[in-house]
C-alpha cells in the first residue's frame, strides 16, 4: 500500500468531511459530502476491494449525492439557512472520538502486518452472491422495492 | 512516512464518524442530520473493509459481503429519508426540525 497516497486521500476525505458537516450553504455541504464518499472510495480501493469501491461511487455519488441536492433544490425557500448550531454536539462528538481513539491505541491486537495481493475477484463476490448471500440478496431486493414504494407513497399529493 | 496499518484506518474510520455524529446532532437542518447518518454508515464499511484486507488470508469475503448489503440499506434509507423531508417541507414550510415540534407533548 502506498503511503503517500494514503496520507494524500485521509487529508481529503476528513476535510471534505468537515465541510460537508460545517458549511452554512447546503449545496456546498452536498458537494463536499460527495467528495468525502469518493475519498471513502478510493480508500476501498487501496484496501484491494475495487467492486466495493466502484459500487460504492455508483450509488453514493451516482444516486444518493444527486438526490439530496434535488431535495435541497426542492426544499429550498427565501431566507437563506443560517441557523444556530448545536454546540453540545461538538462536545459529544469528540468525546466520542477521543473514547474511540483511545479504545484503538489500548488494543495491540490490531497491530499486525498486511499480507500482500489480497484482493477480491467480481467472480469471487457473485459466487458468494448466489451461493451463501441469496437469502440475504433476496431481503434486500424485498427492502428496496418497499424503500422505492413508500418513498413514492410519502412524496405523493394528497388529495384534499 | 510508515506504510498504512490497521490502526490508521480504523482512526480515520473514527474521525469519519464523529464528524457525521456531529453533523447529526448540531445542525438543525434535516438534510445535513441525513447527510450525517450516511457519513456514519460510510466509516462503517470502512471499517468492515479494513478488517476484512488486515484480517486472516485467505478467508471468505465477509467484510466485502457486508459493506455490498450496507452500501445497498444506505440507499434505501436515503431514499425514504429524503421522502420524508419533502413530505415535512410540504406540511409545514421549513426543514428546521427544531420547529417540526407538533408532537412534542
Amino acid at each position: 500500500m502506498n503511503s503517500a497516497a494514503f496520507f494524500f486521500i485521509a487529508v481529503l476525505t476528513l476535510s471534505a468531511a468537515v465541510a460537508a458537516a460545517c458549511l452554512r450553504q447546503l449545496v456546498h455541504a452536498a458537494l463536499s459530502f460527495a467528495v468525502a464518499l469518493v475519498g471513502v472510495a478510493a480508500f476501498y480501493f487501496l484496501l484491494g476491494a475495487e467492486f466495493v469501491g466502484l459500487v460504492q461511487v455508483f450509488v453514493y455519488v451516482g444516486a444518493v449525492a444527486v438526490l439530496i441536492v434535488f431535495t435541497i433544490l426542492l426544499t429550498r425557500h427565501g431566507t437563506d439557512e443560517n441557523r444556530g448550531f448545536n454546540w453540545s454536539g461538538v462536545v459529544i462528538a469528540l468525546a466520542v472520538l477521543a473514547a474511540l481513539l483511545w479504545a484503538i491505541m489500548r488494543t495491540p491486537a490490531l497491530y499486525v502486518a498486511a499480507q500482500p495481493g489480497v484482493t477480491v475477484t467480481v467472480r469471487q463476490i457473485g459466487e458468494a452472491l448466489m451461493s451463501d448471500y441469496v437469502w440475504p440478496l433476496q431481503c434486500v431486493g424485498l427492502l428496496l422495492t418497499a424503500a422505492l414504494i413508500g418513498a413514492l407513497v410519502l412524496v405523493l399529493e394528497e388529495k384534499r | 512516512m510508515m506504510t498504512p496499518t490497521l490502526p490508521t484506518f480504523l482512526m480515520i474510520s473514527a474521525a469519519l464518524f464523529c464528524i457525521g455524529l456531529l453533523a447529526a446532532l448540531s445542525r438543525r437542518h434535516a438534510i445535513f442530520i441525513l447527510i450525517g447518518i450516511e457519513m456514519m454508515l460510510a466509516a462503517a464499511g470502512l471499517n468492515f473493509i479494513a478488517f476484512w484486507r488486515f484480517g486472516p488470508q485467505p478467508a471468505p469475503p465477509i467484510g466485502v459481503m457486508v459493506t455490498i448489503f450496507a452500501i445497498a440499506i444506505a440507499a434505501a434509507e436515503a431514499a425514504v429519508g429524503l421522502a420524508l423531508v419533502i413530505a415535512v417541507y410540504r406540511h409545514y414550510r421549513t426543514t428546521d426540525v427544531d420547529q417540526v415540534d407538533q408532537l412534542k407533548g
